[in-house]
């Protein structure tokens, strides 16, 4: 059993905060995950930074081009997961596009990122249809693998989606990319419902998710949430990285009180 | 990978979309409903005679079809060789593209999808789309890198001229690669209203496939011209491959006979020097923009800018039937440099009276480099568009 599964079986509601590894600096990716982790953080998804990250919006394209000109490859990512696992058993999602890990060689990874103490993998790019290959070495390296629901996803292919998925399914709360949102729209907790109605698994909603007010309205109908965009805006905008830390670790906690109901 | 070819089974791709290991749907969840419909409604348009009837019309009374197959007789006494030229270049807006964009549009009309976006690299291909849109009334958004901007202003001044709306993207190289990704942005964001019209080979299942299907009006007619007059089918077919349409449409109907082809990549500024855009000479099967297929990407996985003096070239990946095609050995995939490009700018210029865009340039300048190879033999290249729009960035190269 790796750490995610472990946690789904606490009945607990998950905060997921999103961090690009290598971003702003390959240095501090493990002291920003452990932070987050401290303030209440229940897992945390690791952005694996990709040149044409097509179904991210601006502000995670910008950290992943700043992550690739620091010079991030898996190898590091690795080293960061290896680092963080040192000092906490947090469980860790890595999230990446198909081609790095391709270019990495599937298998290499599989072995690699569960030595390094990573438990799960969302690969945006890769619909079920698409993930046998992957699936397979995931299974071999009990990783879990995490695939994709959204929106415009038929009725039928919401329970097939959920049985490919280990652990838990991630539901993108809008059509469209990553990125801050100030309305999510007025058909999520009906989309929503209708996943719980067809899913067996868990589900964590993300996509556009950036204050607590929203937590506090979409936690009801979510197993839990996952924030990107409005962590990685902090460090972009703010030129002191102890300062952005310090805000960012501010929201995750403010966010952990509301999705438990007691903000 | 390496395969037998095998011509009798040629019934690529298969039901999930795949050439071979190439192909495929590696897209976000988001748009997955839409390319099953649209590959469900595709099949049907495909068999459907009224369909197929307003297809046919549309491009023989608005893009000028049939095309001529044209003897290029000084041009062929220089080479050594019997040039025919499929001179896709006299279609209504200049190039190969329209054929496709009439069929994909035609396609959205019938799905009742009323918003069009289409990316661009030389332009050509949203000048086509703007066009079309225009012609049946739909609302069109270009998308174009920045770099493509200021190198083909022409075409895009021509495609807001036509009401489209032109959307510059200054992300990673500022070009086609950076306007497919927003592209595919625009279509996960607005999928329920918008149909996105792909211009090439490229992209998740069933655009591969499509496109090549309507653009293989292009081999279909230069085979049955060919027959017609020499009561036998050419030696040789040649044509550039940036995504590969073109190129796709004239071998496609060949490619159960004994016709050698080539195709010919853009080498840049040379292959040693990082400076190019040979995706199948150069690249390693990965995935990008939906399919996987060869690519231009270093040791990380990361996607390489690539280049070429040509925007429609400028491209780091390919169309999976391509890279089947050469795993299988059916093709012969070569490349020219710019500079070569630029020699055969200007020798059909010069012999013919024919000024051919710089992509179809790069398969004349391949002919004159490698022109021992097809001595005495018959050629058909397709000349996949015309020159006009490459004017500003050839006057930069070569002194007159």
């Amino acid at each position: 059993m790796n750490r995610i599964t472990a946690f789904w079986k606490k009945g607990k509601k998950a905060l997921v905060p999103f961090v690009t590894a290598g971003f702003p600096r390959k240095s501090r990716t493990p002291e920003i995950v452990l932070a987050l982790a401290d303030s209440g953080a229940h897992m945390v998804e690791l952005g694996i930074p990709f040149s044409d990250p097509l179904a991210d919006g601006p502000t995670i394209q910008a950290s992943s081009q700043v992550a690739l000109e620091n010079g991030v490859g898996l190898g590091d990512i690795f080293g960061m997961t290896e680092k963080i696992r040192t000092k906490s058993g947090i469980p860790l999602l890595l999230m990446g596009y198909y081609n790095p890990l391709l270019a990495y060689g599937l298998e290499k990874f599989g072995k690699d990122a569960s030595n390094a103490g990573a438990d799960g993998l969302v690969v945006p790019d890769l619909p079920p249809e698409e993930g046998e290959e992957l699936s397979k070495v995931c299974r071999k390296h009990r990783l879990s693998l995490i695939y994709l629901i959204a929106p415009t996803t038929p009725p039928e292919r919401v329970a097939k989606i959920d049985a490919a998925s280990t652990d838990f399914c991630y539901c993108v709360s809008v059509t469209g990319v990553t990125g801050l949102r100030k309305n999510l729209s007025g058909d999520l907790k009906d989309f929503l419902l209708s996943v719980r109605m067809r899913t067996k698994k868990p589900f964590v909603v993300g996509f556009g998710i950036s204050t607590p007010e929203q937590v506090r309205h979409v936690a009801p109908y979510s197993d839990g949430l996952v924030v990107g965009s409005a962590l990685v805006k902090m460090f972009l905008q703010e030129k002191n990285g102890k300062a952005a830390l310090r805000k960012a670790c501010l929201l995750i906690s403010r966010m952990t009180r509301r999705l438990n109901g007691t903000g | 990978m390496k395969f037998a070819w095998a011509a009798k089974n040629y019934r690529w791709p298969d039901r999930r979309g795949r050439f071979g290991p190439y192909g495929g749907r590696f897209v976000p969840e988001t748009l997955m409903a839409a390319l099953f419909e649209l590959e469900k409604e595709y099949l049907k348009a495909k068999k459907d005679s009224k369909f197929q009837f307003e297809w046919k019309r549309a491009l023989a009374d608005y893009a000028g079809r049939p095309s001529p197959l044209f003897f290029a007789e000084r041009a062929s006494k220089e080479l050594g060789c019997r040039l025919y030229l499929k001179r896709e270049d006299l279609n209504h807006t200049g190039a190969h593209k329209i054929n496709n964009v009439l069929g994909q549009v035609l396609l959205a009309l019938q799905m009742g999808k009323p918003r069009i976006i289409a990316e661009t690299g030389a332009g050509q291909h949203g000048l086509a789309t703007a066009t079309v849109c225009a012609k049946y009334g739909l609302e069109c958004v270009v998308y174009m890198g920045e770099a493509d901007v200021l190198r083909q202003s022409a075409n895009v001044y021509k495609m807001k001229l036509l009401g489209a709306a032109v959307v510059p993207v200054g992300s990673g190289s500022k070009t086609l690669k950076d306007a497919v990704n927003e592209t595919l942005r625009d279509w996960v964001t607005n999928v329920r209203t918008t149909f996105y019209v792909v211009g090439s080979v490229v992209g998740p299942h069933p655009y591969p496939m499509m496109v090549r299907d309507f653009q293989s009006v292009i081999g279909q007619e230069a085979k049955g011209q060919f027959l017609k007059f020499q009561k036998k089918l050419p030696d040789y077919l040649a044509a550039c491959v940036g995504g590969g349409s073109n190129a796709i449409g004239l071998f496609y109907p060949f490619l159960k006979t004994k016709v050698k082809m080539v195709g010919v990549e853009a080498a840049g500024l040379g292959l040693s020097s990082n400076h190019h855009s040979a995706t199948l000479t150069k690249g390693h099967p990965g995935v990008l923009h939906g399919s996987k297929s060869y690519l231009l990407q270093d040791s990380n996985g990361q996607v390489k800018p690539p280049h070429s003096i040509s925007a429609g070239l400028d491209y780091p990946g390919v169309g999976p039937e391509h890279s089947f095609l050469k795993d299988s050995g059916r093709v012969e995939y070569v490349t020219a440099t710019d500079k070569e490009a630029l020699e055969g700018f200007q020798f059909l210029s010069q012999t013919e009276g024919i000024i051919p865009a710089l992509e179809p340039a790069h398969a004349l300048g391949y002919l004159l480099e490698a022109k021992r190879r097809f001595t005495g033999s018959s050629v058909i290249l397709c000349l996949s568009g015309r020159g006009d729009k490459d004017m500003g960035i050839v006057q930069k190269h070569l002194n007159l």
